[in-house]
């Protein structure tokens, strides 16, 4: 049985619904500052712009702290409402969520080292377009993913674990160009080196987002989609297949 | 065991069903009424053997109703009618050729509110052995010993077997009263509402049991309790104005109900 985004509120309970509400919404909060995160650490990067980079490094804490603070309110829902179903649900997927949508934080933190380090350096840096063309997908996926969470829509879902895949071609493409510009230049292998750190940290944003969308399919559906196939699951998940 | 679920093309039901050796109860298209007034409709359900099964409704949805039929409990009142069959263990209990005092030894019934009866420990587990037939006192004795020790109270009153059983505190009448409808060694245990008259403890002690017993015989609850119905049973049926709404192995029920209606009410929905 699928559910929808207001399945959440119709409880006996009032006071349930506003706490499962209120997840919901800090756990947006909590997307939304991740995803600037990720924004701005890009931009910081790409623009040689180091004071924001360093403000992305002092923001993480506030990634952190959301994070404590959404597990703290689903232990308290567990603790003191026992939820089943697609309330139990919920909470998992929220708890699931908050700890990818913190690693994300973390892969933010670890462009705008990378875009600090390459700041200081000074000299042209090759791979940008690469750095800008996967951004571009991976903030995508992760805007797709949040969206997908707060309208519990598991086609839009489906797409961005589709993406992932993409980003991981897309990923795979950029270290052989990056590999072929170090055995060029030698001069060029210390930045090099920090560009492919970058693009492996916005692969991994691909990734966690990719878990996300599929914490939407396990939320609204009860399927446990992890460590599936794709293909299959397809016609199982699509409303429209 | 393996319960193969089978949802229908139309509207009707997702429900376990279990093969005739899994099978220990099997209700078919059983319907009940009192004086006219419906309070079973067309059920059709099988209970497995050694397994916990949990009836779960909103007050007058028949899950008690349905319990008491099993146990023929409505056979005195003439006012109730049924239809339908209910097989323990491929004999159908309405048969003229059923004895009644037989099937409620097989079937043994635990009520809300502890009955022991006013006379001692002791005697109110060697009620329904001395019922049945003499047996020499050694022998009653270990049979007792054992039921006690099956009820998860034989430590707690060893040494006072003698005393009323009214002195027992509720959580320990309650499971003098299984000890007692286990000593005649039934083969099913109907339990309703057991535990909704104790305390979390002794609550947790009857859970406890029940986990117990299923390795020696088949359980059916009936219960208020949510949580209770989640965690004890196997199996989980809702009922909803004597219909058979969802039956299904209980992880899967209370996670990812088939049918909003299911979902709504072990949530705490308004319908």
């Amino acid at each position: 049985m699928d559910i929808t985004s207001d399945t959440h509120s119709k409880h006996i309970s009032r006071q349930f619904n506003q706490e499962l509400e209120e997840l919901k919404t800090h756990l947006m909060a909590m997307g939304g500052l991740v995803e600037k995160q990720v924004q701005d650490a890009v931009f910081a990067l790409l623009e040689g712009d180091t004071r924001l980079a360093e403000q992305v490094r002092d923001n993480d804490r506030q990634v952190n702290d959301l994070q404590l603070q959404i597990d703290d309110e689903c232990t308290r829902v567990l603790a003191r409402r026992q939820p089943a179903a697609s309330d139990l649900r919920l909470v998992l997927a929220v708890i699931r969520a908050t700890s990818d949508l913190e690693r994300i934080g973390d892969e933010a933190s670890k462009i705008a080292r990378n875009a600090m380090l390459l700041g200081e350096n000074g000299s042209a840096v090759r791979g940008l377009v690469e750095v800008r063309h996967i951004s571009e997908h991976v903030r995508k996926m992760l805007r797709d993913a949040l969206t997908a969470f707060a309208r519990f829509d598991t086609d839009l879902a489906m797409q961005v674990v589709r993406e992932d895949e993409l980003v991981d071609d897309e990923y795979s493409s950029a270290m052989r160009s990056l590999m072929t510009f170090m055995m060029e230049d030698s001069r060029s292998i210390t930045s090099v080196l920090s560009v492919m750190w970058v693009l492996r940290a916005l692969e991994r944003v691909g990734d966690h987002a990719d878990n996300l969308a599929e914490y939407v399919v396990y939320l609204v559906k009860g399927l446990d989609i992890r460590h599936s196939d794709t293909d299959a699951l397809e016609p199982k998940v699509l409303k429209k297949p | 065991m393996l319960a193969s679920l089978h949802s229908a093309n139309n509207s009707q039901a997702p429900v376990a069903h279990f093969s005739s050796e899994q099978s220990c109860l099997s209700i078919d298209h059983f319907s009940l009424a009192y004086a006219g007034k419906v309070a079973l409709r067309e059920l059709t359900l099988s209970v497995p053997r050694h397994r916990v099964t949990a009836f779960i409704g909103p007050s007058g949805c028949g899950k008690s109703t349905l319990l008491r039929a099993i146990n023929r409990l409505h056979d005195l009142n003439e006012s109730v009618t049924h239809s339908g069959q209910v097989t323990l263990e491929g004999q159908d209990i309405h048969d003229p050729q059923m004895n009644v005092t037989e099937l409620r030894r097989r079937v043994g019934m635990v009520f809300q509110t502890p009955n022991p009866f006013p006379m001692s420990i002791y005697e109110n587990v060697a009620f329904g052995l001395r019922l049945q037939h003499r047996l020499p006192k050694r022998k009653r004795d270990d049979i007792i010993e054992w039921a006690l020790t099956s009820a998860a109270l034989w430590d707690e009153v060893k040494d006072r077997l003698h005393r009323s059983a009214w002195q027992l505190s509720g959580g320990q009448q309650q499971r003098l009263v299984i000890a007692r409808t286990l000593a005649v060694q039934p083969d099913v245990l109907l339990l309703d509402e057991p535990a909704s008259a104790l305390d979390p403890i002794s609550t947790l002690k009857i859970e406890e049991l029940i986990r117990n017993l299923k390795s020696e015989l088949t359980l059916v609850l009936v219960t208020h309790n949510m949580q209770q119905a989640a965690r004890v049973s196997d199996y989980t049926a809702f009922l909803h104005h004597g219909e058979l709404v969802e039956y299904g192995p209980t992880d899967q029920v209370f996670t990812n109900p088939r049918l909003q209606h299911t979902e709504n009410y072990i949530t705490g929905r308004v319908t």
